[in-house]
């Protein structure tokens, strides 16, 4: 068991999914144990260049593969009630100021959505992705964890801009983010077929949300959208297939672990591999690779792709009628233990209401226990409707 | 019966860059010992990104512009994965969907004539790692220098029927790469896959094609060329075996092929568009900047060397390196005439590295320092002798041409009365050969002569000394 962060002697938590020079790096899996990275994240030095200091690392789900952190080797990111990522906890304690978060398939936004705070996943290319260690890399995105949105706006601003050492960083130098956008006016959509997908006290929460808005002069429209399924498979095609790549690295030659039992390197190859991910991993690791396969990727992979184009027109025509989307984020508000033989599924199912950001790369907030959506750059409207209704109550 | 082989190539070739393809370590020419070049990107460690160096993609667009290729204007980057321990992240990337460059052609020559080989393509891609392997220990070592260093793989149809068509394509690649600075194509930067087949002549079907893996050696590439194609005849025509598509692998040693092990070549590589590289757009204003900064090719250089006055012989040896022609252009732009400048450098630089054990490939010397020497001695500065020691410290240690010819006292005593004076000294000390020259002995004037030169200690004119010798001796 390795340590994590418990008591914090600096203001910002960084998820094991990002490196911090000097400090280990697992991202939850057996797999990394042991891996000091010669480097940090330019996300995080550009914490540490304005003054923020790094408390430490915080527990997740091996890869961030999971729901919300319950299948690290390292034991259960959290514990409690609500079991959830060890950010989103660090940060509803008010033992960090703020945290940073790979959202990669939902699972910080989830966390947040169950522990009580917010989760920003931000425009696909604002924040640079050198340091993050990688698996699906054409949607995963650093994001913040925050208590409110002041803070949120705070951090983000810091680690927004442009980085040359990330080929997909936009050309942006810095982003201007505001948190006190006039929403009055402002047109929400609640994508229907979501909120019939979710569960009572799910849908309830998007329903009050909604409610609350409403009171601040936002005008809020059930619209179907009928693409979610069909993102929610892209998503999980392509971030199989990029996670399936990225993994292939550890390999037992280099770094990370190694199997004691082996006579030959296909030996080493498949020992190491076997035992040094979980089920979960692997399941990943299988489904990409079939999709990528030859007979397989023209149907599978390259269809995704299309499909991706497809969504994000049909996303881009939905905002142009509607300023922002709000949706559940997780089917249910009470997170239940499960073996890891049901996880592939489990997420999967789940991701139906965070897919789409990670596909076309739009903001998505996840804040309140719901989640607002917006076009590429409308963080600033995302927050200023979030911090419109802070404190009212659900 | 009689056989048409048939033959396509693919060809890797490492570029001279001074950097790696995705990552700022030292290209292929930087390392000493093993794992010198290597940092977290190239080592596959997880958080760093590819990011892309532009001379790449400006080395294989001059490739292409040679081969008389298209440039494609929009070219992606896709990721192949296997496992292999000299393979980091245990994906290559490489292109697949969106080459550089296609449909190319060129023309080969050899002793039955000329025959036009299509380009299918050229793609950019990253080297792998070696592997070293310790027989003594048992033991597999990884060096991870040439990881990412950046190629080219230049893909032929199947145009070429024998093997001295295929040596003589691969001479041109070789010359025509070092001359546009591509590559230097020393042993190992340039390694084949060789595809071949045979059928009976005027059968339309091609044979079953094998594939000749990873060569490097000219003189390997025509001997497996040579074994395949008589295995191939044997089994069609003695049916000593039943000929399959497959990979193999030629030992040098046996001079044979072996079929390699299925595991090694039915992989699906599993292709797909990486996700970290943006598509690389070619502009016309960058098209137009990559062209003008090309090398104009060996044979137009040759006819302008031609039209110069420069022999053919001549030719032959300056156009075979593009540093020579560099060399001599300069020289000529800063004024040597063209007879000094290709004499200076195919006689008097030759005639210098040859006596340290090298060629004139090896040769470096800038534009302005030669032309600095021949234009002291074309000026009578210093003479040819010391301009030949002169020439010889400026390759040897690059110092100053006039700088060593001052410091070395090898400046032509142009001050005729000096030099006078030394005649004058020369002749007083030895009245007996002035008294024989006199009387018609004049064999002796060489021996005075050398004893001017030795008194001057090389520094003078020899052709003042002569005149002044023949003066004062009337």
């Amino acid at each position: 068991m390795r340590d994590y962060i418990t008591e914090a002697s600096g203001n910002i938590a960084v998820d094991d999914m990002i490196l911090v020079k000097d400090m280990q790096a697992t991202a939850g899996s057996h797999m990394l144990e042991g891996f000091v990275p010669l480097f940090s994240a330019e996300a995080v030095e550009r914490l540490e260049n304005k003054g923020y200091s790094i408390a430490g690392k915080a527990n997740v789900g091996e890869f961030g593969l999971d729901l919300v952190g319950e299948f690290s080797y390292y034991g259960a990111a959290a514990e409690g009630e609500n079991l959830c990522g060890g950010s989103a906890k660090l940060v509803k304690d008010g033992s960090v100021k703020a945290a940073l978060g790979v959202d990669l398939n939902g699972a910080p936004r989830r966390s947040a959505a169950l522990s009580g705070v917010a989760f920003m996943k931000p425009t696909y290319g604002t924040v640079s992705r050198y340091g993050v260690i990688p698996c699906a890399c054409s949607g995963e995105q650093i994001g913040v964890y925050a208590p409110n949105m002041k803070a949120m706006q705070e951090v983000l601003s810091v680690i927004a801009g442009h980085d040359a050492k990330d080929g997909t960083s936009l050309m942006h130098e810095t982003y201007d983010y505001d948190t006190d956008l006039e929403i009055s006016g402002v047109k929400v959509a609640i994508i229907k077929e979501m909120l019939e997908a979710a569960s009572e006290d799910s849908r309830a929460k998007v329903l009050a949300y909604a409610e609350n808005l409403k009171k601040k002069g936002v005008v809020v429209e059930e619209v179907s959208f009928e693409l979610a399924r069909a993102a929610q498979s892209a998503w999980q095609i392509l971030m199989a297939a990029e996670t399936c790549n990225n993994l292939s690295r550890y390999d037992g030659v280099k770094f990370g672990y190694r199997t004691p039992n082996y006579e030959n390197i296909d030996e080493l190859y498949v020992g190491s591999r076997t035992e040094g991910f979980n089920l979960l991993t692997k399941q990943t690791i299988l489904y990409g690779s079939d999709v990528l396969s030859k007979n397989r990727y023209k149907v599978c992979y390259d269809k995704s792709l299309k499909v991706r184009r497809v969504v994000a027109d049909a996303m881009k025509a939905m905002l142009s009628s509607y300023d922002a989307v709000l949706t559940p984020v997780c089917s249910e508000m009470q997170y239940t233990a499960y073996d890891i033989s049901d996880a592939f599924k489990n997420v999967f199912k789940e991701s139906f209401f965070t897919a789409i950001p990670n596909l076309i790369g739009i903001p998505a907030l996840s804040v309140g226990g719901v989640q607002l959506m917006g076009n590429h750059f409308d963080e600033s409207l995302l927050m200023s409707l979030a911090k419109s209704v802070e404190g009212m109550g659900a | 019966m009689k056989y048409e082989v048939t033959i396509g190539l693919e060809t890797h070739v490492e570029l001279d860059t001074a950097s790696k393809i995705f990552c700022a370590c030292g290209g292929h020419s930087s390392p000493k010992e093993p794992n010198d070049c290597v940092c977290p990107a190239c080592s596959g460690m997880p958080g760093m990104l590819p990011v892309m160096n532009k001379r790449v993609v400006e080395k294989a667009v001059t490739a292409g512009l040679m081969l008389n290729c298209e440039i494609n204007r929009y070219a992606t980057f896709d990721k192949k994965n296997y496992y292999y321990p000299d393979l980091p992240c245990a994906y290559q990337i490489t292109q697949l969907f969106h080459p550089i460059c296609v449909n190319g052609k060129v023309e080969v020559t050899t002793k039955d004539g000329v025959s036009m080989i299509g380009i299918k393509q050229i793609h950019m891609e990253e080297d792998a790692g070696k592997l070293v392997h310790d027989e003594w220990t048992d033991t597999s070592l990884v060096d991870f220098n040439r990881t990412s260093v950046p190629l080219i793989e230049i893909v032929t149809h199947p145009d070429f029927h024998s093997a001295e068509e295929v040596l003589s394509y691969l001479e041109m690649l070789k010359s025509m790469f070092r001359f546009g600075k591509i590559s230097e194509c020393e042993e190992g930067a340039m390694r084949c896959d060789v595809n071949i087949s045979v059928r009976p002549e005027g059968q339309t079907e091609l044979g079953v094609r094998t594939e000749i893996k990873n060569m490097s050696s000219f003189t390997s590439i025509e001997r497996a060329i040579k074994y395949e194609t008589a295995r191939h005849i044997d089994a069609l025509e003695r049916q000593t075996e039943v000929l399959v598509q497959e990979t193999r692998r030629w030992d040098d040693t046996k001079g044979r092929t072996f079929a390699m092990r299925n595991k090694e070549t039915e992989a699906d590589y599993r292709y797909f568009p990486d996700p970290n590289l943006m598509p690389i757009v070619i502009d016309d204003a960058w098209l137009d900047e990559i062209k003008s900064a090309m090398p104009k090719k060996p044979e137009v250089k040759a006819a302008e060397y031609a039209e110069m006055g420069i022999s053919e012989k001549e030719i032959e040896v300056l156009t075979g390196e593009r540093n020579l022609c560099d060399l001599l252009d300069g020289v000529v732009a800063l004024g040597a005439s063209v007879k000094d400048a290709v004499a200076w450098i195919l006689t008097e630089c030759a005639g210098v590295l040859r006596k340290n054990g090298q060629v004139l490939s090896d040769l470096q010397i800038t534009p302005e320092k030669l032309a600095k020497i021949i234009a002291m001695v074309a000026d009578g500065k210093i003479n040819r002798g010391a301009g030949k020691k002169v020439l010889t410290a400026v390759i040897e240690k690059d110092v100053d041409p006039e700088e060593f010819a001052r410091e070395n006292s090898l400046d032509a005593n142009t001050d005729e009365s000096a030099v006078a004076a030394v005649v004058d000294k020369v002749l007083a000390a030895d009245p007996k050969s002035v008294e024989d020259y006199k009387n018609g002995k004049t064999k002796v004037f060489q021996a005075l002569f050398g004893a001017c030169m030795r008194e001057l200690r090389g520094t003078a004119d020899p052709m003042v000394i002569k005149k002044l010798l023949e003066e004062k001796l009337k």
